[in-house]
Formats: structure tokens, sequence, C-alpha cells
């Protein structure tokens, strides 16, 4: 099977709409981007100073970590799954990170095998939700459980890290060639995810895979795509991008605790959505989740901005953005097409 | 083995049911104690006594979310209904002009219940009549109403000292706390609305297959409406009686993660998230197994801190046991060549020409 996406340059497609016009899978990442693209206007009328290229790139400074985990979250929810125990999984890779620092384990080996035992804690809930056929929710749950658990087991106090490698993630800025403009090494790693996840899903058979799965489980079983392995693999790339964020969410704070990142699950699952990712399956795109996280970054910069606004508007607002995109996906997804 | 202990034995209560039978032993055994009931002034105390009291919000919750999820739903916003709830009534009560009188805790009581039926109401729209996947159009409450509860008491933590509003949390009815009185009768109604009148046969026929329902004649959309207000005012009763065990309205940490909880004990009862099949006893059980997990690690002496691995264990478990295709293998039976697969149309020929397929697909 190759992968590519049916034609449509200088024809109408078969709904009949001109081809310059967006398809409707396309259609919600865009509002998305209007939606970015109107909130920052916005946002650089009302404040002096919100209209810089830093203030853009702090977005991904700050939120590095979400984009990693928006990332793995989308590979789940494309295959109709949900994976719960992201949030879990970041506080136990910077827990597990600065607990061996502090043993004396090389940096390097620590960067090795977080990511791992992460990979693995995937792949175990993946392979539940497959041959055992218990649903991803419960799983899922259980997965953030087990990890948040294992976060109390390993230290209940926040444990510093004080290696030279990770400080120097922390404190080095990456300048943007000839400009005094910069971002932090993280960054660097989440834009490189976001490429390799954009990449595999949009040209690799297994990323194609995964929009059969999503799409209709059942067609892709009888059209001889290796479904079960797809659908493992997914909660195994995810529980890999959890913990990756867990070492980026490290590099951020300087230390690992085991009550980091909580609620952190439910902000990548909204980013998801309204990067315009079908909680159904089948519809999406990485960058759409992308953008998804700077719109819930750049919520964040409105309020501090703001100065008086209290916290709570945060979630106010992302609530109410979250139910107009649900709703514009509904009215999108019921048009005939 | 007796006929009827065999035919229990196939029911999907029997490895909830063992499973808690199985907890208490436990605590038994490290506290010869824990069966002990006293009578002190009229009112029953006792370890026993405080899981279910401690119990109560969540397996009231739980009896809701049962609903929802046999209708194939989910309702991810009753930790906030619960926050909303208690911050509501607890904010009314301290604003009146006597914070103390028994017209004030009515009143915020009232209002509360009120609010939270408005809430339910709002779900119920997303998801029946907008079409809204049930655990989306919960999370846009369960992300904006604590905000909304964080918004009612200004982000502070509002005490009471309201005397008939310390009762529901704090009150004694026949020597049992009001609370679980109050739980038990829920219960036992909904219990029979469900199992002997035709309503509870409808809210199942949703969940089996809600297009088929709807041909039936069935009006699908109010009940799948219905449900939700149910869920979200049983979420409000849960929230009062929080709040007034603390005499106070924390928007911050009231009914925090007790969604998950709910959802815990309504799968462990051995409700299908896929809808369709639901218990109510089964829910009960499954909300007794969790309190009696959480008495449990402190009487053991589990240090606190394992306690989440602790229930992701039994979580796993309880799950696995349940499992029927774990079952399956463990059966003497030879497994049988190629499932037939769901929603393939049912024409034979398709599965005998790939097993192969079928097979390491599976």
């Amino acid at each position: 099977m190759t992968a590519t996406l049916p034609p449509t340059v200088g024809s109408t497609g078969p709904t009949g709409r001109p081809s310059w016009l967006p398809g409707p899978r396309l259609l919600p990442t865009l509002a998305t981007f209007v939606v970015f693209v109107v909130l920052f206007g916005a946002g650089s009328l009302r404040y002096d100073g919100f209209l810089a290229p830093q203030v853009f790139l702090n977005l991904f400074v700050d939120n590095a970590f979400l984009i990693v985990l928006a990332v793995g979250m989308t590979f789940v929810i494309l295959t109709g799954g949900i994976d719960l125990s992201v949030g879990s999984v970041v506080a136990l890779g910077g827990v597990v990170a600065a607990k061996l620092l502090a043993l004396g384990w090389s940096p390097v080996l620590v960067l090795v095998l977080v990511p791992v035992i992460g990979t693995l804690l995937g792949l175990a809930m993946g392979a539940a939700i497959q041959y055992l056929e218990i649903q991803p929710f419960v799983v899922t749950l259980a997965g953030m459980f087990l990890a948040r658990g294992l976060c109390y087991v390993i230290s209940v106090e926040a444990i510093p890290i004080r290696d030279p490698l990770f400080t120097a993630a922390a404190t080095t800025a990456v300048y943007l060639p000839g400009t005094d403009l910069f971002v932090s090494p993280s960054v660097l790693v989440a834009v490189l995810v976001v490429a390799v996840a954009a990449y595999v899903l949009a040209s690799t058979r297994f990323g194609r895979t995964v929009y059969a799965v999503g799409g209709n489980s059942h067609s892709a079983v009888l059209m001889g795509l290796s479904v079960a392995r797809t659908r493992v693999a997914v909660y195994a790339i995810s529980g890999f991008c959890s913990s990756l964020a867990g070492l980026l969410f490290a590099f951020y704070s300087l230390s690992g605790y085991s009550l980091a990142a909580v609620g952190t699950e439910l902000d990548a699952i909204a980013a998801t959505v309204i990067g315009g990712t079908l909680l159904s399956g089948g519809v999406g795109l990485v960058v759409g989740s992308l953008l998804g996280v700077l719109v819930l970054g750049l919520i964040q910069t409105f309020i501090s901005f703001e100065g008086t606004l209290s916290s709570w508007w945060t979630k106010i607002v992302i609530g109410a953005l979250l139910l107009v995109f649900v709703v514009v996906q509904r009215v999108i997804v019921r048009r005939p097409t | 083995m007796p006929d009827s202990l065999r035919r229990f034995g196939r029911s999907p209560l029997f490895w909830p049911v063992l499973a808690l039978a199985a907890l208490l032993l436990l605590n038994l055994v490290l506290n010869p104690l824990f069966f002990a009931l006293r009578v002190d002034d009229g009112h029953l105390y006792g370890s026993l006594v405080d899981v279910l009291k401690n119990g109560t919000p969540t397996a009231l919750i739980a009896l809701g979310m049962t609903l929802v999820v046999a209708t194939r739903g989910i309702d991810l916003s009753v930790g906030a209904t619960v926050a909303i709830a208690g911050s509501v009534a607890c904010a009314w009560i301290a604003s009146a002009p006597d914070p103390t009188s028994p017209s004030a805790a009515m009143v915020g009581a009232g209002l509360a219940l009120g609010l939270a039926l408005l809430l339910g109401a709002w779900n119920g729209l997303l998801v029946s009549v907008f079409g809204i996947q049930p655990i989306i159009a919960t999370l846009v409450l369960m992300t904006a109403g604590r905000g909304l509860a964080q918004l009612v008491t200004d982000g502070q933590i509002i005490t009471v000292a309201n005397p008939l509003f310390g009762q529901l949390g704090g009150g004694y009815l026949l020597g049992l706390p009001l609370s679980v009185v109050l739980a038990a009768v829920v219960f036992v109604a909904v219990s029979l609305v469900a199992r002997r009148t035709a309503l509870g046969m409808l809210i199942q026929s949703v969940g089996i297959n809600p297009t088929a329902s709807r041909l039936a004649g069935v009006r699908a959309r109010g009940i799948i409406w219905g449900v939700y207000v149910f869920a979200a005012l049983c979420a409000g009763v849960a929230g009062l009686i929080i709040s007034s065990n603390v005499t106070a309205a924390d928007a911050n940490n009231a009914g925090l993660w007790i969604e998950l909880d709910a959802i815990l004990a309504v799968v462990i009862g051995g409700t299908l998230l896929s809808g369709g099949r639901y218990s109510i006893g089964g829910t009960l059980v499954g909300a007794l197994i969790l309190q009696t997990l959480t008495t449990t690690v402190y009487t053991v002496g589990i240090p606190p801190e394992i306690t989440l691995v602790f229930k992701a264990a039994v979580i796993i478990a309880v799950c696995l046991l349940q499992s029927e295709k774990l079952r399956a293998r463990f059966r003497r039976r030879p497994a049988r060549p190629v499932d037939p697969a769901p929603d393939v149309g049912g024409d034979g020929p398709v599965q005998p020409s790939m097993p192969h397929l079928t097979k390491a697909n599976r």
C-alpha cells in the first residue's frame, strides 16, 4: 500500500467543492490557526510588548513538554483510544531522572533509560488494551495511578537536579541565527518530535495504518493491515513521548517532584481536540495539536499580561474554547460530505 | 456445589463480591476489632460504619455514573459539579443575614441542587442534542467547572457554622449516619426503577443500540438527557455531603478526581463502559471495594505514599479477572478457531479465506 493522499489539485474533489478550499479534514486545524492569529492580534492591540517575537517563542519555551505530550496523545486519539496516564508518566520520568542522578548515575544513561521505562509502560498498557480487550480508559487510568504511585514510592519530596548536563539544558539559550531571539534546547527537541511525528503519520505505512485503524478498525483488519501491532504501538509511542516530556519538564524545573504535572493529561487531550483531532479517531494532524498547545499557552500569556485576572479564568476560558471547538467540529462533521 | 452457588459463581457480581470479602477478611485478620460495632449515645460506631460513611459520596456519584455509562456515555464533570455545589451552598450560607439559621441552609442547599440540575441539563444538551462525544462534552465542564467554583468562592475556603447544614454530613438517623441512610434510600429507589420499571430496560436498550432503540420508538434523546441530569444531581448531593462533612467549601480540592474513582467503582462492579450492561448492586460493591481499600491501607500500615500503587494493583487484578479474553484462555475448552467478527456483514466467505489475517490481528 502506497501512502499517498488522493490528488485534489486542479479538479473538484469527490464532494464537488472547489479544490482550493481546504477539505473538511483540514478545516478544524485551519480554524485553530485562525483563532491563534486572532488571539495574538487581540493581545497585541491590548497590551504593549505583546507583539514581540520573543513572546511567541516563549510559548514554545514554556510549553515544550506539553507539545511532546500532545504529539503522543494525537497518535492514541487517532486510533480512537485515549491515554490518561501521560501526566503521571511525566512526573515519573522526572522523579526517576532526578533520583538516578542523585545516586550518581551518568546523565547520558539516564537520558536513555527514562524513555525506555516510559515506552515499556506504554507497551504494557497497549498490550492489555489490545490482547485482553480491556477499555483504554480503564487501563490507562490504572496506569495513571501506578505511575503516580511509583513516583511516591521513589520519593515524596522534590529531588533537586544539580547535574551539569541537565543544568546546561535548563539554562542554555539557543539563539536563532542572526537575531537576539532565543529558545531553550527543549524547544528544539519538541519541534523535532513534531516534525518526525508529522512525517510518520503522513507518509509511512505505519502512519497511514494509524488513520485506518481509527477510521474503521474492522475494515483495516479486512484490508490486511497490522491492526494489533499498530494499536499496541501507539500506546508505546505515547509512553515514549510522555517520558521524554518528563525529561523536558525536568530540564524546565530542574527537579523531580511526584506531584508535578497533575492533570496535564487533560491539557494534552484539550490541546489535541482544539487542534482538530476527532476523539472518535481517524481524523487529525500533529500540527493541529501543536497549534492547540500554542493556543492554550497563549491564554496563559493573556492572563499573565492582564495581571489582575485570577488564575481560575484560565480554566474557564479553556473550557469555553474547548466547547466552541467541539461544537464547530460537530457542525463540520455533520455537514454532508 | 449447590445450584444457587454455582449460578452466583457465573454472575458478574461474583468477582467483585469475592474481592470485597477478601479485603474485609484481610482487615479482620490484621485488626480483630475491625468488625466490632458499638453503640454510643444511640449512634452506631465502628470501622464498618466509617467505611460506609466515607464511601457515601463516591457511591452516590458512581450510582449516577452507572446510568450514564449504561447509555454508552461517561461524565467527567461530576468532580467539578461537587465543587460547584459545595461552593454555592457555603457561599450562600456564609453571606446570609443569619448564617446559622435553618432557612439559610435550606435555600443554600436548594440553590446548589438547582444549579447541579442545570449543569446536568447542559451536559445532556451537548451529548443528546448536539451529539458531541460524552467524554469531550463533559470535559468542557470538568475544565471550566472548577474554575467557576473558584470564581464563586473567590479562591478562598469558605467555612460555615450552620447546625442544619452540618447535619447532612455529621447527623444521625436511626443510629446510622444521615448521609448513609440517604444514599441507601437513593440506591434502593434507583435499583427498583432499574429492575422493576420499563425505564430501566429503556436505558439498557439505548446503551446496546441507540439507533435500533430510536427506530423501535424509544425516546433515546430524552433518556440520555435524563441520565446526565440525574448524574449531576447525585454529584450535587455528594458535594453537599462533602462540604457539610468538613463544614467548608474548598473549590480547589473538593471532589478532585472523584470522577475517576466513581468510574472505577462502576467498572469494578461489572458495568461495561461500552454500554448496555449495567449493575446497580455491582456499583455499590465497587464503591465499597475502593473505600475498604483506602481503609485497608491505613489498617495494614502501608505507607500512604504507596497507596496509589496498591490501588492500581487491585484495579489491574479486578480488570484481569473480568477480562473475558483471559478467562477464555484459562478454560479447558479449545479456543474457537476464528471469532465471528462483528460488523462485517456476517457473510461467511470473508473469514475462512483469510484466517491468517484475522488470527494475527486479533
